[in-house]
């Protein structure tokens, strides 16, 4: 049977590797930092002693449950370290390891060190090969470590490819709507949203819930006009869209309806913008809205402005001064398409 | 000049409130002076139709907002000390405190404490990190460049590409560290110190099938080795149609609906990758199949009232996306044509730009890909700055610089070699923006603070200090 990955901590004390019995026969290689060693780290004994017996093994091939046990220390001491996790595979491979337990040894790593792209890689090899059994125990996984840090985005990058490559969608939009009812800021949310949407097989694709997410997605900005992930969600439903964008008549109706409380709002009025440049024909009440706050404004430019996407282009100059750049170029577009 | 947040109104006020820089003395090229912050919303405004509601019980802070609102109370105050300052005190306040900077960076290059085991394997980044924001600042020390070559050769692997360390997997992070740093010293002695042929088998084999690149043998695939290797292939010009087959598509698709570029397809938009997927495209001449009006709109709005740039949307500030999404921008200052190509055929049909499968890749021969990097330096900025160049250096200086040396994230944290190179490279990339030519030098209102703040212009698609990239430049293609 294949040998436990667990290594050699599991001993009460630790043993430098020069004085295990096991290793009497392998020959340390230090470091080779040449004379005039640069950016050189003081590393402690413990870890000089450990990385020159790991060399010595790694340098040789030799594939073996000691240096199996031996990546796990070097792991350890620095997760970081990509050739040791390289390593440890090809020995896993040769050792016809047993893979589940090697999944629970990567996710006590993992949870101590979630920031790691090493560390999800492995992940990511190892479920590849346990294949479609293992996706819901990964999904566990990924909402242990999301309900640390919600925007994990290694966490986020495993969860949706465990998703596209062996399944487990049934409860992924339901997890969406409650990490958006606990902060519906968070983006990372609103992106897996994105993908459900559009590649759950069990939800017919976008084409087949664009209706609904609009009504979900207009209810956030009323709900919070200031948070800008929704806004960006519903313009991407309509990604590739422009035709079907402009006939939505709720877009333009959200935009309205924030700037009737809040005549600069960014996202409503460059949501209005980009519907404008993309031919909508603005009705009377858009109209009335844009010259009523344009008027409000006593240093307003008194030239009437030629059409109303440059009019909406001087009120985010205006109002958004951070952005003052941006609306400035934004309105050298408008200018010269028409 | 920044307001507290009120807990009454717990809005993310990003995009609404003033920015708490002064209002910008230098006008962007064609933009008329900006006129000074609009009054404060008032508070009864804010709600919006759910205001009703809320108003009956406080509304619940989440995690974003109460993170957000943190921040925002430390830079405050940093801004408030600015502002109620003398002018000339100011001044002070906005020196870059170059002398520490250098004393920080030279000591690390020498020697690190204990704790730097973590990054064991990514000691070629440490070498870039140090000796490019070294060069930023042109401050080389000339007693170790042959010390870091030497260096560099032990982690250089016999079948090609660099690894974290001497005798570690090559990889293609670290070897576009290792290539940037023998760059940036420039010696005949350290650009020959490259193996080109086996670098060039190296990046061979991290070829997938898709066309994308992994990282190292049996490594993780996303727009960062992409990137790393299109940029060192096209640096030590061996960039060619097969090592440059299929990256585009890829790129393409990592592209989100927010119009961020993602780290693989469906992840979320993020300034790092954006900055590595565009500046992978135009090396490769096949930008015109990204969407740049709404990656420069996404990238527009990761500016937030904290003057800095924040990596990914409802995220925190963090000063090293001050060059990720900085540079992305200052990129697409060159690309105006072929926005405003995108946009008169997004504009007459309804297929956006990143559909029109129009690259110019498959008739591109191999000879020409090294010009691309090159060319794109001597263009002209079309247009100023599409971020607020000065906001963004008020930040860097003021937020980010630690008196003892070096720079951070932000406020609160603490320094390290890895902010101490992208706030600087950002500072860079902000000074220079405002000018048509990319070596020009800026006008006074350009440069935040004294004059002297003023840094040496990069190469923004390798972030290599321009001279540099230049003698390389010539070094590799003779």
């Amino acid at each position: 049977m294949a040998p436990s990955s667990t290594s050699s901590e599991a001993s009460d004390e630790w043993l430098p590797p020069s004085r295990r019995p096991e290793l009497a026969d392998v020959v340390p290689v230090t470091q080779d930092d040449g004379p005039h060693p640069v950016v050189a780290i003081a590393y402690r004994d413990e870890f000089r002693e450990v990385m020159d017996y790991f060399r010595a093994l790694y340098f040789a091939g030799e594939r073996s449950v000691r240096a199996l046990h031996l990546t796990a220390e070097v792991i350890d001491l620095n997760p970081g370290n990509y050739t040791v996790w390289h390593f440890r595979r090809l020995v896993l491979e040769a050792l016809d390891a047993d893979l589940r337990e090697e999944m629970d040894f990567v996710d006590r790593i993992a949870e101590c060190n979630p920031k790691n792209y090493q560390i999800w890689h492995h992940k990511r090899w190892l479920a590849e090969k346990l294949g479609p059994d293992i996706a819901n125990k990964e999904h566990e996984f990924t909402r242990k470590i999301l309900s640390m840090d919600a925007k994990n985005y290694h966490a986020w990058s495993h969860r949706q490819w465990v998703l596209q490559a062996l399944g487990g969608w049934e409860t992924e939009l339901q997890y969406c709507n409650q990490l958006l009812e606990e902060d519906v800021f968070n983006n990372s949310a609103w992106n897996q949203r994105y993908l459900v949407i559009t590649s759950s097989p069990l939800l017919g694709g976008l084409a087949a819930m664009r209706d609904s997410e609009v009504d979900y997605t207009v209810g956030a900005i009323l709900a919070i006009p200031q948070n800008e992930s929704p806004w960006r969600y519903l313009k991407g439903l309509y990604k590739g869209e422009n035709n079907l964008l402009m006939a939505d008549e709720r877009i333009s109706d959200v935009c309205l309806k924030v700037l009737k409380h809040d005549s600069t709002c960014v996202f409503a009025l460059s949501l209005l913008l980009d519907l404008l440049q993309i031919g909508l024909q603005p009705s009377d009440e858009l109209k009335g809205t844009i010259e009523a706050i344009k008027n409000s404004d006593p240093e307003a430019d008194e030239a009437v402005d030629a059409d109303l996407a440059t009019a909406i282009c001087s009120i985010l100059q205006r109002c958004d001064p951070l952005r003052i750049n941006y609306w400035s170029w934004y309105r050298t577009t408008i200018s010269s398409q028409t | 000049m920044v307001r507290r947040l009120s807990v009454r109104s717990p809005r993310l006020q990003r995009a609404r409130r003033p920015p708490p820089s002064a209002p910008p003395t230098t006008a962007p090229m064609d933009s008329p002076s900006p006129p000074p912050p609009p009054p404060y919303p008032p508070a009864a405004a804010e709600g919006g139709p759910a205001a009703d509601s809320q108003a009956a019980e406080l509304p619940r802070l989440t995690v974003t907002q109460v993170e957000q609102m943190k921040v925002e109370a430390k830079v405050g105050e940093i801004y408030r000390v600015l502002f109620g300052n003398a002018p000339n005190a100011n001044s002070l306040m906005l020196e870059l405190w170059r002398e520490q900077h250098v004393e920080y960076l030279t000591r690390g290059l020498k020697h690190l404490g204990p704790s730097f085991h973590v990054l064991d394997a990514n000691r070629p980044w440490l070498c870039y990190w140090i000796i490019h924001a070294l060069a930023l600042l042109d401050e080389i020390p000339d007693d170790v460049e042959d010390d870091i070559v030497d260096f560099l050769s032990r982690c250089q692997d016999k079948d090609g590409g660099y690894g974290g360390g001497p005798g570690q997997l090559p990889h293609l992070a670290t070897t576009y560290a290792a290539v940037n740093t023998l760059v940036t010293i420039g010696s005949e002695r350290a650009l020959s110190s490259v193996n080109r042929d086996n670098l060039y088998k190296f990046m061979l084999r991290m070829k997938d099938t898709s066309g994308a690149f992994r990282m190292h043998d049996g490594g993780e695939i996303d727009v960062r080795a992409s990137y790393t290797s299109i940029s060192v292939a096209s640096l030590v010009n061996i960039l060619d149609g097969e090592l440059a087959k299929g990256v585009g598509n890829y790129i393409t698709r990592c592209q989100t609906y927010e119009g961020g570029i993602a780290g693989e397809p469906y992840a979320e938009a993020h300034g790092g990758y954006t900055f590595c997927g565009l500046a992978t495209m135009i090396l490769l001449n096949e930008v015109d199949k990204l969407d740049l009006a709404s990656l420069i709109g996404w990238v527009a709005f990761r500016q937030g009232v904290e003057c800095g740039f924040q990596g990914r949307t409802n995220k925190l500030v963090d000063g090293c996306y001050s060059f990720w999404q900085g540079a992305a921008l200052a990129l697409t200052q060159k690309l105006m044509t072929v926005v405003d190509e995108q946009l008169k055929s997004s504009y007459s049909s309804k297929r956006p730009p990143g559909d029109d499968a129009c690259g110019t890749s498959s008739s591109t021969e191999a000879a020409y890909y090294a010009k691309f990097g090159f060319d794109f330096i001597e263009k002209s900025n079309q247009i100023g700055p599409l971020f607020h160049n000065i906001a963004l250096q008020q930040y860097i200086l003021l937020c980010a610089q630690v008196l003892d040396g070096g720079l951070r994230d932000k406020p609160g944290k603490n320094r390290d070699h890895y902010h101490s190179c992208y706030c600087l490279s950002g500072l860079s990339v902000s000074q220079y923006s405002a000018m048509v030519d990319s070596d020009a030098c800026p006008l006074p209102q350009h440069v935040l603070g004294p004059y002297s703040n003023l840094l040496e212009p990069i190469h923004p698609l390798y972030n290599v200090v321009l001279d540099k990239y230049h003698t390389a430049y010539e070094f590799f293609s003779s």
